[in-house]
């Protein structure tokens, strides 16, 4: 009974979205538009030589590492991840066509709000570091997710301190 | 005077929504100190089973916390009117007040009942009125009824007509809905697979804002609940969210990132028009909301370090004022309708409280003794706060009265439920 319902919930929003789009009487959001010509695949018959846009899998070192982890209501970027966002802004001034997404998160303790804010400081303060070191604009994106998509769902410390994150997450990964 | 009988016929209220009824249960966790005994009889011509009117009067009461409803099950058959009561009888019971009626069924087959609120002691009619609506509206019908009946008795408006709006999670999967403000009737508004935050009525009760991640990272979307229409009214470039609405429905402010970090911005309610920024901080500044003359706006902001609360005038001048001090976390402020009271949420020993300030003396008061409380709202009478808070790795919704005697639970059968905001007097 419940599963009907909820289908008929997700049903009714889609026809919603395709009968009657939202309308957007706001500024489009950027990276919608500002997709730079950069940022175009690599032509189809050079299939074997395209250039990697992410770092390969199950490389190791702090290249291997995407996440910076937070202490609580902070944003700084602690001294044992420094390594890890250099890491990261090397591969990327190296590799001009690779992008990345910031995704700033927090642990469930206080305000949603206030933690969509300070997702969102958190994702701001590693690309401050990765534009400091070279790394183009248009190859960075930030969104902040605040405490709305925990890693883990736990209730303690150790959850928490794994959800107080920022994840460097690769276009096309 | 008071036997004059006044007539009200109930507005009805569309909702665009598909959903089910009553996944939320209310429970009572504790009562007021002086309560107000009263029976309510046994309406004649009432409804069979659970769509009779008079038990749902007699439940609101007794879930206000302030009255003692007296058992009247064994009256038969139901009086019509006064003359059928047995005073004496209540009498002995000690009831103080009495409540005693009938229901019609209309020749537009609507439903009509009629009640009088009588002192059992002088017995003398303290209320004498009607209420109309559809056969659908049998349950709003009953909360008009105990409106009446509080705000005759307390002094106080009473909220049992009003609606509540929250946010459950069932897995990845979340809804916002809308119920009646005792958890009957939910109605879902919208249902996705991202995040959805911060619902807030619109002054009127016919649009709700919100915060969803339907496209990946927030954006702020309006939706008339009778129509299920929806706009996005703030889409810009990274985060949109933290809607306010002004008093007079025509505009919201917001929180932006638009420039570089979160700042508050006003819009037009309808998405069109300039956005003015109201604000400059280095900070955070977020969680905005309005008085109800729509000239000052509280806040939560950084700038000073940790999340604390602050108010400024709308149209400048002078600079932000910080309202607490006596945590380093300080967040979702809430104002009563009286403007009188915030409340909010502050981190003590790690534990997270619902706090509530009274303005004009600035004391403040810890109002629960759960650890990860969240989103205070106050209740339309300004007489009982609901927020959100975690029993057994489950989030619930709670209320507790602004004198910190009464307490409810709201609880869903499976999953999570947050973000809790209590709708206008309708």
């Amino acid at each position: 009974m419940k599963k009907t319902i909820f289908a008929l919930a997700v049903t009714g929003f889609l026809a919603a979205c395709s009968s009657t789009p939202p309308e957007t009487t706001s500024a489009p959001a950027a990276e919608k538009t500002a997709a730079p010509a950069a940022a175009a695949p690599a032509p189809m018959v050079a299939e074997p030589v395209k250039p990697a846009l992410y770092p390969p899998k199950g490389v190791g070192g702090a290249l291997g590492e995407r996440s910076i982890y937070y202490d609580f209501d902070k944003y700084a970027i602690k001294d044992q991840y420094k390594t890890v966002v250099d890491a990261h802004g090397g591969f990327l001034l190296s590799h001009p066509d690779s992008k990345v997404t910031l995704q700033g998160n927090c642990d469930e303790r206080g305000s949603r709000e206030y933690n969509l804010g300070l997702g969102q400081r958190r994702a701001d303060s590693v690309r401050k570091v990765l534009a400091a070191k070279g790394v183009k604009d248009s190859q960075m994106e930030t969104v902040s997710f605040g405490k709305e998509k925990p890693h883990n769902p736990g209730h303690n410390e150790a959850a928490w301190a794994e959800n107080r994150r920022t994840d460097i997450v690769y276009k096309g990964e | 005077m008071k036997n004059n009988l006044i007539r009200f016929i109930l507005a009805w209220i569309a909702l665009a929504t598909l959903g089910a009824r009553a996944e939320i249960t209310l429970e009572i966790v504790t009562q007021g100190a002086h309560q107000i005994p009263i029976v309510v009889l046994p309406f004649a011509n009432d409804r069979p089973g659970d769509k009779a009117i008079s038990p749902i009067v007699g439940a609101d009461l007794t879930r206000s916390g302030l009255f003692s409803v007296l058992d009247a099950s064994d009256v038969k058959p139901a009086p019509a009117d006064i003359e059928g009561v047995n005073w004496d009888d209540w009498r002995n019971r000690h009831a103080d007040y009495l409540v005693v009626g009938n229901v019609q069924e209309l020749p537009n087959h609507h439903l009509e009942a009629r009640f009088r609120l009588m002192d059992v002691n002088t017995q003398v009619a303290r209320l004498n009125l009607a209420f109309e609506g559809t056969p659908e509206q049998y349950r709003m019908i009953a909360h008009h009824i105990a409106d009446a009946i509080f705000e005759n008795l307390t002094g106080d408006k009473g909220m049992f007509s009003t609606r509540i709006a929250y946010i459950t999670k069932q897995g990845e999967q979340r809804s916002l809905k809308v119920a009646d403000s005792d958890g009957v009737n939910e109605q879902t508004m919208l249902t996705a697979h991202e995040p959805i935050i911060s619902p807030r009525w619109s002054p009127d009760g016919k649009r709700m804002a919100y915060v969803s991640f339907e496209l990946h990272r927030p954006m702020v979307v309006v939706q008339t609940l009778a129509t299920g229409a929806r706009k996005i009214v703030a889409n810009f470039k990274g985060s949109n969210s933290a809607p306010a609405w002004s008093p007079d429905g025509t505009r919201l402010a917001v929180v932006l990132t638009k420039d570089g970090h979160s700042q508050i911005y006003l819009i037009n309610a309808d998405g069109t028009g300039p956005v003015r920024r109201l604000l400059s901080s280095g900070g955070i500044d977020t969680e905005p909301v309005f008085t109800a003359d729509g000239q000052t706006l509280y806040f939560t902001s950084d700038r000073d370090g940790g999340p604390q609360i602050y108010r400024v005038s709308v149209n400048g001048g002078e600079a932000p004022q910080r309202l607490t001090f006596g945590s380093t976390y300080a967040v979702s402020p809430r104002l009563s309708p009286d403007g009188k009271f915030m409340t909010y949420v502050q981190r003590d020993d790690g534990q997270f409280h619902v706090m509530l300030m009274d303005l004009t003396s600035g004391q403040t008061q810890a109002m629960t003794d759960t650890s990860l409380d969240e989103s205070p709202t106050f209740a339309p009478n300004g007489k009982y706060i609901m927020y959100s808070t975690e029993v057994q790795d489950r989030g619930i919704l709670a209320i507790v009265s602004t004198d910190g005697r009464i307490r409810q639970k709201l609880t869903t059968q499976t999953g999570d439920v947050y973000e809790p905001v209590w709708g206008p007097l309708q």
